[in-house]
């Protein structure tokens, strides 16, 4: 049994893993990575039932990235995992590589669903946990999104139809950094206010800090949250956590860290 | 042909479970058997075309074989996206039936017509695209799509009205010849091809032998009939209701320009690139852009008559 201290022993491995991933193909999203570490490792580590070496198991949980450009974030908790090698991690976004920078099902274990264009993710989920109650089988599926991605009008067709459906097996989670691609969420198109906004439409809702692994370790295990309502969680996060120079700043969405980045960074996760 | 298409996916559903049947609100008079069947393995998604891709993205992804029903451009214009990622990057088992192909819709307007998606649903990897000619080639295609492991886009029509009289051979990717014929070559999909067999009777009056194929697939198009027929015959002519851009000749032409045939007649006859501009039912706008019986003859007399005068002409010079 892991404790909360192995947890962020895990995270800090996966935060290292990241930097290094993005410094070598100088690609973005590294602030968007780091934002869902806490969840991930939460996920992965703690709550869902899955099998490493039987990824394709029927009875397993699903999980999908719908924010799929914080694949950097999602393959390294995976390979921790031990879903596959992690020097497959070295081949992240480089040229002749096997991991996009985007996640892509079935190029690596564990990876279920190719995403990379916001909205598209919660309706499959939903596709799943239809097929999943009508088989009477007992798995979840949890699907995480970004803040900027409840801009989407297809988020809000899966939201209606999720509640009228009670897929209580459905579990949302809005990786909620308040940074969106060019501005702060309240001031591209404000979100507010967002969980009534998401219980208005029939589910259960909870906030948690996203990066505490108590709570969220809590919230996760009280699933469903409400019997025959979909379950959304917003966690409250910040953008580039884990790294002091790139927390809550908008240009870790897009840069990459050079060398002295680099060496900043994994110094600071060192001492951590 | 949404009937036939409702009755063999009826009869398909019972023998398996995996069939799922999502519709985008569409389906009165239709669907309600169905519905009545089969209540879990049906789901109105409601008007919410994006999140009916994407859900049945997910069943697929589960092992569902999922059927989804709108009219065309709602079907595969709306969530083009989600069809291009969640469908076939994903290359799951999803069948995209679309009501309504060309002008079926005719007098409700151009929000309704289909006549680009032949060439979109062309475009996209891993899709299979076929467009039945009658009631009899919907249900063939309905039930090799279910054999079929992987996304198909099926174009219905409104054809009401039997063309085949025995069960032809079909197949995924290869087009039927309908009539035998050693001067011309008429190449047909979906419904046009009552109105290529009746301008073929025609022709035969006039002394001119029409082959005509059914080309209901039009990815992968079978080069090996059309190369064939290439070399049998001294025209080849393409007759869609779809426009002139991309569709069935688009797809015919790069074959042909592909091969070794550089003396065939060839001409592709469809709607010019535009949307429709005069209001009358489907009938009535097939007739203003060239696709009535009459059109369609005319543009075939005039095409091989033309160049086979020049022809001569140039033999006479030498």
């Amino acid at each position: 049994m892991l404790k909360i201290k192995d947890y962020k022993r895990i995270a800090r491995d996966a935060r290292k893993k990241i930097v290094i991933m993005h410094s070598r193909s100088n690609s973005s999203h590294i602030g968007s990575a780091f934002s869902v570490v806490e969840i991930l490792v939460s996920l992965y580590f703690c709550i869902m039932r899955i099998k490493p070496d039987d990824p394709c198991w029927e009875g397993r949980d699903r999980f999908i990235l719908s924010k799929g450009h914080a694949a950097s974030a999602l393959y390294a908790v995976l390979a921790l995992k031990g879903f596959f090698p992690e020097n497959i991690l070295d081949t992240y976004a480089i040229d002749g590589g096997k991991l996009f920078g985007h996640v892509t099902k079935d190029v690596v274990p564990g990876a279920e669903t190719s995403t990379g264009s916001l909205g598209h993710g919660l309706s499959i989920g939903a596709g799943m946990a239809i097929a999943g109650k009508y088989d009477k089988r007992k798995f979840r599926v949890f699907v995480l999104m970004s803040d900027g991605e409840c801009d989407e009008g297809a988020i809000w067709e899966t939201a209606l139809f999720a509640s009228h459906h009670k897929l209580d097996n459905l579990v949302a989670i809005i990786d909620y950094n308040k940074l969106q691609s060019f501005g702060r969420t309240n001031e591209v198109v404000n979100l507010e206010p967002l969980a009534k906004k998401w219980e208005a439409f029939g589910w259960a809702v909870r906030e948690v800090d996203g990066h505490s692994f108590p709570r969220l370790i809590r919230i996760f295990s009280s699933i469903p949250l409400q019997r025959y309502k979909p379950n959304l969680i917003i966690a409250h996060t910040i953008k580039g956590k884990g790294i002091s120079f790139m927390e809550n700043k908008l240009e870790w969405h897009y840069k990459s860290p050079d060398e002295t980045h680099l060496a900043m960074a994994l110094n600071e996760l060192k001492i951590k | 042909m949404r009937q036939s298409f409702i009755k063999v996916l009826t009869e398909l559903a019972r023998k398996d479970e995996k069939i799922f049947l999502l519709t985008g609100d569409l389906g009165f008079s239709v669907f309600e058997k169905f519905r009545e069947e089969f209540p879990h393995r049906f789901l109105n998604i409601g008007v919410a075309e994006q999140n009916m891709i994407g859900i049945a993205s997910g069943l697929a992804l589960s092992g569902k074989i999922v059927f989804v029903y709108s009219i065309i451009p709602f079907l595969i214009m709306r969530p083009f996206e989600q069809i291009r990622l969640d469908i076939c990057y994903q290359n799951v088992n999803v069948k995209i039936v679309g009501s309504g192909g060309g002008f079926a819709y005719g007098s409700a307007g151009c929000t309704h017509h289909a006549t680009e998606d032949i060439s979109i649903m062309r475009s996209l990897p891993n899709m299979t695209v076929i467009c039945p000619a009658d009631p009899v080639e919907t249900e063939l295609a309905i039930k090799c799509s279910v054999e079929y492991d992987g996304p198909v886009y099926i174009r219905i029509g409104r054809e009401k009205q039997k063309i085949y009289y025995k069960e032809p051979e079909f197949k995924i990717g290869k087009g039927i010849i309908v009539r035998e014929g050693d001067h011309i070559t008429i190449i047909s999909t979906g419904d046009m091809l009552k109105n290529v067999l009746e301008a073929a009777r025609k022709l035969s009056e006039m002394n001119i032998d029409a082959r005509i194929i059914s080309m209901h697939t039009v990815k992968p198009i079978d080069a090996a009939v059309i190369l064939k027929s290439a070399n049998e015959t001294k025209a080849i002519f393409t007759v869609e209701e779809h426009n002139i851009i991309g569709g069935l000749g688009s797809a015919v032409a790069e074959v042909l320009m592909e091969s070794r045939c550089k003396n065939i007649i060839f001409r592709r006859i469809g709607i010019p690139d535009t949307f429709a501009k005069k209001v009358g039912s489907q009938e009535y706008l097939k007739e203003v852009y060239g696709l009535s019986v009459d059109s369609i003859l005319k543009t075939i007399v005039e095409v091989y008559d033309g160049n086979r005068r020049k022809r001569n002409k140039k033999k006479s010079f030498l």
